[in-house]
């Protein structure tokens, strides 16, 4: 199996407690990372986008809602819309759906998980972050199993634990990392794409 | 190593045993699923294989090719019939404020519902041309490619437990009216006022294979685009544009963006947000 000399995209997924995790988790990313990031968050119906323009204030990087079509780029962060499923297409460009709802969930965790893991196979990063469900895992299992990193949220730094705890009892999740560690260990993967692996947790 | 070489092999498999199975179903049907949104369209039909308890998607490809009515049961899959009166309530604010004062200089107002599905959205548009005065000189064509959903847009009749939602929306949307006027409750349904399919015909009509019909004043077509690949996405507005007169309305899904497409330049924005176009008079 080839291995991957270049990480090209992050996946993360998150519910409950999920906006000030990533906030904490964006804002601290390194000035240099530019992976791409695709993020689903459990939203409400009714949300309308406040979190991707509130995210865009506190980073270097371009936070946005993902529009249907769209080309998946450098330096950008795509949040998926409330009541819509986000999938990555094969040309790396963002998909939009509202076909039912998975483990209660539109978007749903592992719809993106796996999609993104046929598209980046080994190159891709996946992280389960803080939620109140088990969204994610079969995401998890996917991206491990074509060769992907997984990392989960300590669930003890976890502001609720549910999420990160399913992922990681999967036994698919290679790195168990306190939130404030998460973005560190990120900008060195960027630099040297090989420091992930064959780390022991 | 191993597994992960497997399921690589596996995910190829699978890649060509979709494009037979849509190959397969193009030819024998007509439908054409192939410029589809891949990553939709595989997840929809990996879960049929794996509720039908079938090895391969091959399997599939055979009951689709040998077995009589297996093709209702993945179109069922792969179309997404999912909408509701008045959604997303602020499109239909926008449209009674900013497209209907317009529609109004018409003598005569034809209006395309494009994937419009189970129809709630046809009746809740009937609805608001009744309240503007505009319904009796109005035409409305209602069309999906799937017969069974347009049967039951056809019947007009909805589970009434539906029916909270759909106040609810009605009101969001700029409804002056009580919605119940709208509707009478039988059992477990809520029959809509059978008056307001008067001037809506629905018909078959399938965006990919089809053509223009019919010149028209205004065009919805709500979370249709968005289970298209690039190049379908260009032809279908480039149709949109065509059927529109110059000064006609198109109006999207909330997600669904002309930016992304060729005839963007056809069209000016009428409302960003709730993604509201209106053609050109003077095409460049």
């Amino acid at each position: 199996m080839k291995t991957c000399n270049k990480y090209k995209a992050l996946v993360i997924g998150t519910s409950a407690g999920g906006l000030k995790a990533l906030k904490t988790l964006i804002t601290a990313l390194p000035s240099g990372f530019c992976l791409p990031i695709i993020i689903v968050q459990h939203l409400n119906p009714q949300s309308d986008g406040f979190m991707a323009h509130y995210l865009n204030q506190l980073s270097h990087m371009n936070v946005k809602e993902a529009d249907s079509g769209e080309p998946i780029r450098s330096n950008h962060v795509y949040i998926a819309p409330a009541n819509y499923h986000l999938l990555v297409e094969k040309d790396e460009t963002l998909s939009l759906t509202v076909s039912e709802k998975v483990s209660y969930a539109r978007p749903s965790i592992d719809i993106l998980f796996e999609s993104a893991a046929e598209v980046y196979m080994q190159c891709l990063i996946g992280i389960i972050l803080t939620g109140a469900n088990d969204d994610g895992s079969n995401g998890i299992k996917k991206i491990h199993s074509l060769g992907g990193l997984t990392i989960a949220q300590h669930p003890e730094s976890a502001e609720v634990p549910i999420m990160p705890q399913a992922a990681i009892n999967t036994g698919k999740v290679e790195m168990i990392l306190h939130l404030e560690e998460i973005p560190k260990m990120l900008g060195e993967l960027c630099n040297n794409p090989q420091s992930g692996k064959h780390k022991s947790i | 190593m191993e597994t992960t070489n497997n399921l690589l092999k596996e995910i190829q498999t699978q890649d060509i045993e979709i494009d037979l199975l849509l190959e397969a179903v193009f030819k024998r049907y007509g439908y054409d699923f192939r410029d589809y949104n891949r990553a939709h369209i595989k997840r929809r039909i990996t879960h049929r294989k794996q509720s039908l308890g079938l090895n391969s998607i091959s399997e599939l490809q055979h009951k689709i090719l040998h077995e009589q009515g297996f093709i209702e049961v993945l179109l069922r899959d792969l179309s997404i019939n999912v909408t509701e009166m008045y959604r997303d309530p602020s499109f239909y604010n926008v449209m009674r404020k900013e497209v209907f004062p317009l529609l109004k200089t018409y003598p005569f107002i034809k209006i395309w519902h494009a994937g419009c599905a189970t129809g709630e959205e046809v009746y809740s548009f009937a609805i608001m041309l009744k309240e503007e005065g505009l319904y009796a000189r109005s035409q409305i064509y209602a069309t999906d490619f799937n017969p069974v959903v347009l049967e039951t847009a056809r019947k007009g009749i909805y589970p009434i437990a539906k029916i909270k939602e759909f106040t609810y929306n009605y009101q969001q949307s700029g409804g002056t009216h009580s919605f119940s006027d709208y509707y009478i409750a039988k059992y477990d349904s809520a029959i809509l006022d059978q008056n307001l399919k008067q001037n809506i015909v629905f018909a078959e009509h399938n965006l990919v294979t089809d053509s223009v019909f019919a010149e028209v004043h205004l065009i919805i077509c709500r979370n249709v685009l968005i289970y298209f690949n690039k190049e379908l996405q260009n032809k279908v507005v480039g149709l949109f544009s065509e059927s529109l007169v110059k000064g006609g309305f198109l109006g999207l899904g909330s997600k669904e963006n002309l930016m992304f497409t060729e005839v963007f330049d056809h069209f000016e924005i009428v409302d960003p947000k709730e993604k509201i176009y209106k053609k050109k008079v003077q095409l460049a």
